[in-house]
């Protein structure tokens, strides 16, 4: 039975889950305990041992379905030993309509060729054809030719073609459920490597889901990266006040020291985003991106503006980004943008809301459409805030083109980079939250 | 110490068992705590606040009969508050007695060379177990029948501390550096709870079997609240039940969980209700929802969300 297990844990890893050599050893010993006999108990069992969050039980449960619907080949099982001579015995099994026979014989036959190792689809073919090969099926098609020769096909009756026809359909379906056990990771990587270089303007609708919990993911991994130090204490540095009051007890003599301490701040985020056609989708990306790293950020505003501007916050808390880019739209219109308005609106409304701790992004492509881009309004929210970054989506050759004001405004910023993809977005978002510490 | 063996002989059992006790344990908790027993292995709960977390670590120490260590974690614990500490007082006190019973002690000695060799005669107490104050994991690791040891909210200390469980939950043994290891001489059954206010370590979450419960369903909820609250009618608890469940559909800032459930059947049993009215419900949803703006949201729905379960089951 080590192999089923082992083959499962290997499954598992495919789906996702950590399983390190001591939980593949502790499985085992779960295992041990619990017994086969009874699934849902081994299930349970196994879930308690190796799903270690709440997301990770949900991947185990399927996982385990997926594994265990087909039957385990049982060591003792009819026919096991008389399979060795191939062919022959296939087609005694097949002729007899014996299922069990054929499912441990296929079982053993894809150990034997390897299909357990498929990695993506573009295998399957090539797999079926050597699981069938490796059954004995050429002997059963030299057997069938034989008799169409013999001009026998009609009479014979035995059902032997239909089963042959089976035995193929059966080994694709095997195969497909091995690549759909072992090959989902490699399959999933690669998906989530194209989207995460794919231009946010170029990613298609349909792929909006899988972006979304790309975002999500990669989000929550800043944040536990960055959450996870609130205090920091400065070594050497005695606290004397808090160290006389605790040893007060000790007749002063100080038993107990206190170090001072200094509270990691916690960044503070203003989000400025340009949400007129040509830059939305960067911006719908970077909202989501921004609300995903919940507690690693202390204060996250977000102001969308076209012609002019407006708060977004309260419709981006109580909805999810994806559905309320569509309302940030309708609240703000349509205008052509327009940054010295944007910024007008920002300062005289929401300055109050950037202090020294705070970081202002500005998404934009700073197409300012020939109006006053009014540096010195960003130079004021710059004076105060403690740092400008500049997100925008065009390629930075042509930040000079046109009616672009990139090269005036990228004066007032500490960062001014070209942010296009999420890989790109993920590197700022990083440095930001890395600042902080 | 027989009715030990028998609750632990399989997961049924367990369920029985815990039942016995008044915890209704779904078959995934039985298992994981069967687990835990089995494997020695500590058990980390996650879930949502009031799904029964620090319920199951009490249930199962009444179960085993054992004592019971809890530990109440928050942000700046550490291990002098959580392992051990000295007994600075008598220490001190231990320093004065010596200093006065030093000069008699050496007073014979002639030289120098003497003297030291009579003080390193003198056994030293100064560090050793007698001024040594247990904190709650060294008491658990020192119970000498085992103890059931409760880890509340692990999630509310830092990483520095979350190191220093390692040792404790892996090796059930304390490192004391002036004494040395102090083992368990039978390890404790550990719970660890937590809230996911920020992600445990992955070092620790190996460590532990992992067992993350759900809000109930309805039929689970039942049994729960006729153990735990006996003398409501069932008629009422159904309603009740089927009341909470179809709340927790609705998108709620927090969603009512099982020990919202029974103070809320406890309430209506205060008040002497027979069955669920609108008005009654309007005035106890603060029982049951403890954000203002779940409340507003919720009752003006109340007599629809109340009739909803009766068509269903007509």
């Amino acid at each position: 039975m080590l192999q089923p297990l082992s083959d499962f844990l290997r499954a598992l890893r495919a789906a996702e889950l950590r399983v390190t050599p001591s939980e593949a050893m502790d499985a085992h010993r779960t295992a041990a305990i619990v017994g086969y006999a009874d699934r849902a108990l081994l299930r349970d069992a196994l879930c308690a041992a190796l799903a270690k969050s709440a997301e990770d039980v949900a991947r185990f449960e399927q996982c385990f379905d997926l594994f265990f619907s087909r039957d385990l080949p049982q060591e003792d099982a009819p026919g096991r030993g008389a399979v060795v001579q191939q062919g022959a015995t296939l087609v005694e099994m097949m002729l007899a309509g014996d299922a069990d026979a054929i499912a441990v014989e296929m079982e053993a036959a894809a150990r034997r060729v390897r299909v357990q190792q498929i990695d993506n689809r573009f295998q399957r073919a090539l797999l079926v054809s050597r699981l069938l090969g490796e059954m004995g099926l050429p002997a059963i098609d030299r057997l069938l030719a034989e008799r169409d020769g013999n001009g026998r096909r009609a009479e014979s009756g035995d059902g032997l073609a239909e089963a042959r026809d089976r035995l193929i359909k059966q080994a694709r379906h095997f195969v497909e459920r091995q690549e759909e056990l072992y090959a989902a990771r490699t399959a999933r990587q690669l998906r989530e490597e194209r989207l995460g270089s794919t231009r946010f303007a170029t990613i298609s609708p349909r792929d909006f889901d899988a972006m979304a919990q790309l975002v999500r993911r990669i989000a929550k991994r800043l944040a536990s990266q960055h959450s996870r130090r609130r205090l920091r204490s400065r070594r050497g540095m005695l606290d004397v006040g808090r160290t006389l009051r605790r040893s007060m007890g000790y007749g002063g003599i100080p038993f107990d020291t206190v170090w001072k301490r200094r509270a990691v701040t916690r960044p503070k985020i203003v989000a400025i985003c340009d949400v007129s056609r040509s830059v939305s989708a960067a911006a719908q990306f970077l909202l989501l991106f921004l609300y995903s790293l919940n507690e690693a950020v202390d204060q996250l505003d977000a102001y969308a503006f076209s012609d002019k501007l407006a708060d977004v916050g309260d419709l981006l808390e109580g909805r999810g980004v994806e559905e309320s880019i569509g309302a940030i739209l309708e609240r703000i219109g349509f205008g052509s943008t327009d940054y010295g308005r944007a910024f007008e609106d920002f300062v005289s409304n929401h300055l109050h809301r950037v202090d020294r701790r705070t970081t202002v992004i500005i998404l934009g492509d700073g197409r300012t459409n020939g109006v006053d881009p009014r540096l010195d309004l960003l130079r004021e929210i710059q004076s105060r805030a403690r740092a400008v970054i500049w997100l925008n989506p065009e390629q930075e050759r042509s930040w000079s083109s046109g009616d672009s004001e990139m090269q005036s405004y990228r004066r007032f910023c500490r960062v001014a980079v070209s942010c296009a993809t999420l890989r790109q977005l993920e590197q700022v978002v990083d440095e930001v939250l890395r600042s902080y510490h | 110490m027989s009715r030990h063996d028998a609750a632990t002989s399989s997961v049924e059992a367990m369920i029985a068992a815990l039942a016995n006790v008044g915890y209704i344990a779904s078959h995934r908790v039985a298992t994981a705590v069967y687990l835990g027993l089995k494997l020695q292995k500590p058990i980390l709960i996650e879930g949502l606040a009031g799904v029964g977390k620090t319920q199951l670590a009490l249930s199962v120490a009444r179960l085993l009969d054992l004592p019971l260590v809890r530990m109440q974690c928050y942000e700046g614990l550490d291990e002098s508050k959580a392992l051990y500490e000295w007994k600075y007082g008598k220490q001190l006190l231990y320093t004065q007695i010596l200093k006065d019973r030093m000069g008699a002690a050496l007073a014979d000695a002639t030289s120098m060379d003497a003297a030291m060799e009579r003080l390193h005669g003198i056994g030293d107490l100064f560090f050793s177990e007698a001024f040594l104050e247990p904190r709650p994991l060294l008491k658990a690791l020192r119970q000498p029948e085992g103890a059931v040891l409760l880890i509340d909210e692990v999630d509310k200390t830092d990483e520095a501390f979350e190191a220093l469980l390692l040792e404790v939950l892996s090796a059930y043994q304390v490192s004391v550096p002036e004494i040395g290891v102090v083992s368990a001489t039978v390890p404790p059954l550990v719970f660890l709870t937590s809230n996911n206010v920020r992600d445990l370590g992955d070092a620790l979450k190996r460590r532990c079997l992992h067992l993350y419960i759900p809000l109930p369903d309805a039929a689970l909820e039942n049994r729960i609240v006729a153990a735990q609250v006996p003398e409501i009618e069932d008629a009422l608890r159904r309603q009740l039940v089927a009341f909470v469940q179809s709340l927790r559909t609705l998108e709620l800032r927090k969603a009512p969980s099982i020990s919202e459930t029974v103070d809320w059947a406890r309430t209506l049993i205060l008040l002497h209700a027979h069955v669920l009215e609108p008005a009654l419900v309007r005035e106890t949803l603060n029982v049951l929802l403890k954000f203002e703006r779940d409340i507003d949201l919720v009752a003006p729905q109340v007599a629809a969300l109340i009739s909803r379960p009766r068509v269903a089951e007509a």
